[in-house]
């Protein structure tokens, strides 16, 4: 079933930092249930543009449209706060840092944007915190404090933070670049189940292997465009640009050697 | 003439007496100057230019003129306008604002130094600028700045000997009082460092007690 409008979409996205134009022109659609990779060199332009959805790299000009809402509306300071705020809790974000909240236990971790802005009761905040870290395996880590965790079990824990606001959407910036390679697996596989549970994913990654087994269509980005994009079996397999195919090849080359 | 300590014990209620307003005046003008910090931080970080202005006068009077002024300025300046506060309380404010303008600097560096990733994390769920600052930035801050506020805490202790002046009958007063009755000035100067020594050794194991509370949430 098609819907009228698509679930997100991107319209002429252009961000500039004075002459330096990153984002130049982008459109880019996102069906419910969908899971995109966006892939790039660094540089490229992709994570402004995962940071552009929820606002928090605002555009220069274009727009953002969640589910028919436009998330980057021009609204009076004021009023646009409240919209934005409202908007970002249908939008989950995920960083390479983890971005955990030290002095907070792993469950206030979890609860706190819900009892904050969804007004809920100490009882149902802690049936929250149970639900959303049985799901990314962590139950047993819920009175801990993120300094007793490993990065991987961090990032779960940030997964399930986002995940409690019951969002429509997720954002994963990086996701595992920052954990070493045996912490990897962990979220993958969490991220996977999500996959599993048709969430609206757009992922920037730099894992290929990932892109090709989870994900629906990837975007590759270069100098502030999307160069290609498709299904992962298309891109990965048979690019038709000479910029994929060159980035490709460093990146796969890479995966080679290490592989060996 | 020898020194002679013997006439000490018999003035041992009123040093204790002392002891006790010295903690008191202490206690609360820390707890002021803690929450006067916090305060000041977020007014000179993030208010408007019409509070933040004066705020910077008034944070340079604090800073840039002598205590025992502040504290003459505050308990007898007032009267002039109509305000006459009691000893203890013009020099809890005296106190408490002083170093409440020194904590205040203290925690705007943390504010300031708190990783820029937490206030996106908590933009991101959909926390507002001031819930993410209340929530999540300034706990942070003052959890790094305790051993440094502590020091303040400490000078706090000492420099609390000056609202003697004002007529507050703490620790130093009470030993100025057992001198003028007893021509003994070395033995009760020295008895009056020997409790003050004591109330900073437990001032102390009270600070590295907090710090320990708060190591795992690092």
């Amino acid at each position: 079933m098609t819907e009228k409008h698509p679930f997100v979409d991107i319209r002429h996205a252009q961000k500039a930092y004075g002459d330096l134009e990153v984002l130049k022109d982008i459109n880019l659609t996102v069906e419910r249930g969908e899971i995109v990779a966006i892939i790039g060199p660094s540089g490229s332009g992709k994570s402004t543009l995962l940071r552009a959805i929820n606002d928090l790299d605002p555009l220069s000009s274009g727009e953002v449209i969640l589910d028919g809402t436009q998330v980057n509306k021009t609204l009076p300071h004021r009023q646009y706060e409240k919209h934005i705020n409202q908007m970002r809790q249908h939008i989950g974000m995920v960083f390479q840092h983890f971005n955990l909240f030290p002095h907070l236990t792993v469950r206030e971790n979890v609860t706190m944007a819900p009892k904050l802005l969804k007004g809920i009761s100490a009882a149902e905040a802690d049936k929250l915190a149970e639900e959303q870290l049985a799901h990314v395996g962590l139950l047993e880590r819920i009175d801990y404090y993120p300094s007793q965790l490993s990065g991987g079990q961090k990032q779960r824990v940030a997964i399930a933070r986002a995940l409690a606001m019951k969002p429509k959407l997720m954002l994963f910036d990086e996701a595992t670049s920052a954990l070493d390679p045996e912490l990897v697996e962990e979220v993958n596989l969490v991220m996977k189940k999500l996959a599993e549970e048709h969430m609206t994913m757009i992922i920037v990654t730099h894992e290929m292997d990932f892109a090709a087994s989870v994900c629906d269509r990837v975007i590759f980005m270069d100098g502030g465009v999307v160069v290609e994009e498709g299904p992962p079996s298309v891109v990965f397999k048979n690019p038709t640009q000479d910029r994929t195919k060159e980035f490709l090849r460093k990146h796969l080359s890479q995966y080679a050697e290490s592989a060996n | 003439m020898g020194l002679d300590f013997s006439v000490v014990p018999s003035y041992a209620d009123a040093l204790l007496l002392g002891v006790l307003w010295t903690v008191a005046i202490t206690v609360t003008s820390a707890i002021l100057s803690f929450f006067g910090g916090i305060l000041f931080a977020v007014i000179a970080l993030y208010g408007p230019w019409l509070i933040r202005l004066p705020f910077r006068f008034f944070a340079w009077l604090f800073m840039g003129t002598p205590l025992l002024l502040q504290l003459f300025l505050i308990y007898f300046g007032l009267v002039e306008l109509g305000i006459d506060l009691p000893a203890f309380v013009a020099g809890v404010i005296g106190l408490g604002l002083h170093f409440a303008v020194y904590n205040s600097e203290l925690i705007q560096t943390a504010i300031l130094a708190v990783d820029k990733g937490q206030m996106e994390a908590a933009r991101t769920l959909g926390l507002s600028r001031t819930q993410a600052l209340m929530r999540v930035v300034i706990p942070q801050a003052v959890r790094d700045v305790i051993p440094p506020i502590g020091n303040n805490m400490i000078a706090l202790l000492k420099d609390s000997a000056l609202v003697s002046v004002i007529g507050v009958s703490e620790l130093t007063l009470s030993a100025q009082l057992a001198i003028g009755r007893t021509y003994r000035p070395f033995e009760f100067y020295a008895a009056a460092a020997v409790l003050y020594y004591i109330i900073n050794l437990g001032m102390e194991a009270v600070l590295r007690r907090i710090e320990r509370r708060t190591q795992l949430s690092r």
